[in-house]
């Protein structure tokens, strides 16, 4: 019986992770935040700093979405979004959509300046 | 009190707070670049003087608007956005025409704030009108309330944003006074393109700064609002209408 347990373990786990996200974090060994945290916490973070921009005109760098797509964009597409995007592979996975990129670009800065 | 009376005393208050204790020293720094961690301060209301005399038949600060924010036009007058737009007048008895670039007025007392159900049209503390588009539903109640007709909904998807002016389908957006430019400590791209390619026409600057060029330029020269009547005491001040 535990033999069997073990076996249906090990074989959840493989399911689990056979079609997990895969994505490249690109740059930087650090994030503004812990690993951790920013996985619990991103759009909290997010939303905060977003308020603070649009109303007060605090434009730390830290936590604003551009610098996070400066650093997170595809080196291949430049983008976040995209099959194997930083943002986009996780928010498939997890079935949550991300309103952000309706507005604002998923391109990182220097790329998209170049664009027409 | 009356708004304009306020003005006056609030521009008082702003010279003397302005005023130098010895020479260098300040007990207030008025006219400063803010630093990224620093909110936008009341101290500070930012406008522009535009003086139509100098206006002629271009269009360089409606084509540098539209580069620097990313808005384009799709060939549909009816629908596509605009920010700012050149209003000819004609004098119907003399004939004598002008042209004048007409925006958001950046106004004290904004009509389109008043009306909106959100609270996704406010005023910045340093007199900046703005659209929060994260509260903004699209109801376009703050487009009918606008004596100006200074803002536009989006009615069609959006691509290509620039990083620093996000832009989608289903909300209302009006000239920022080139927000993301005023915060680093630049100037529109309307005046910036109007003092390069124009007539020289524009100018942008603290009101309340007693020491800026704007501030003396409208203590010492006649100027006018549009609809001054309504009182809504606009940041955007024109000369020679």
């Amino acid at each position: 019986m535990r033999a069997v347990a073990a076996i249906l373990a090990a074989v959840l786990t493989a399911a689990a992770h056979a079609d997990a996200p895969r994505f490249k974090i690109e740059r930087g060994e650090a994030c503004v935040l812990p690993t951790a945290e920013m996985r619990r916490d991103h759009m909290k973070v997010l939303l905060r700093q977003r308020d603070l921009t649009m109303h007060q005109g605090i434009r730390e760098p830290r936590f604003s979405l551009k610098n996070c797509v400066d650093c997170h964009a595809s080196r291949a597409t430049g983008s976040v979004l995209g099959k194997d995007g930083f943002c986009s592979s996780c928010h498939t996975y997890a079935a949550v959509s991300i309103d952000c990129f309706e507005c604002h670009s998923p391109q990182r800065r220097a790329q998209a300046a170049a664009k027409p | 009190m009356n708004p304009d009376r306020r003005q006056l005393l609030r521009w008082g208050a702003a010279a003397a707070a302005g005023a130098a204790l010895a020479p260098g020293f300040r007990l207030i720094e008025l006219a400063q670049a803010r630093s990224p961690q620093e909110a936008a301060s009341r101290l500070q209301r930012w406008g522009l003087l535009i003086d139509i005399t100098k206006c002629g038949e271009c269009d360089a600060c409606v084509t540098a608007c539209g580069e620097e924010n990313g808005w384009t036009g799709h060939g549909r007058a009816e629908t596509d956005p605009q920010w700012i737009r050149t209003v000819h007048l004609r004098d119907r008895r003399t004939g004598y025409a002008q042209t004048l670039p007409l925006m958001c007025q950046h106004c004290e007392h904004p009509p389109c704030v008043d009306v909106c159900p959100t609270g996704a049209s406010f005023k910045r503390a340093d007199g900046i009108v703005l659209v929060d588009k994260h509260t903004c539903i699209g109801c376009r109640y703050c487009v009918m309330a606008c004596p100006y007709g200074a803002r536009s909904f989006v009615h069609e998807a959006v691509s290509g944003q620039k990083p620093d002016v996000p832009r989608g389908k289903g909300t209302v957006e009006s000239c920022t006074l080139c927000v993301h430019r005023v915060d680093r400590g630049e100037t529109p791209a309307c005046v910036e393109a109007c003092n390069r390619d124009g007539g020289g026409a524009m100018a942008f600057g603290d009101l309340n700064d007693a020491s800026s060029t704007i501030h003396r330029r409208l203590v010492n020269e006649p100027s006018s609002q549009i609809r001054a009547d309504l009182a809504l005491n606009t940041g955007v001040r024109y000369q020679g209408l």
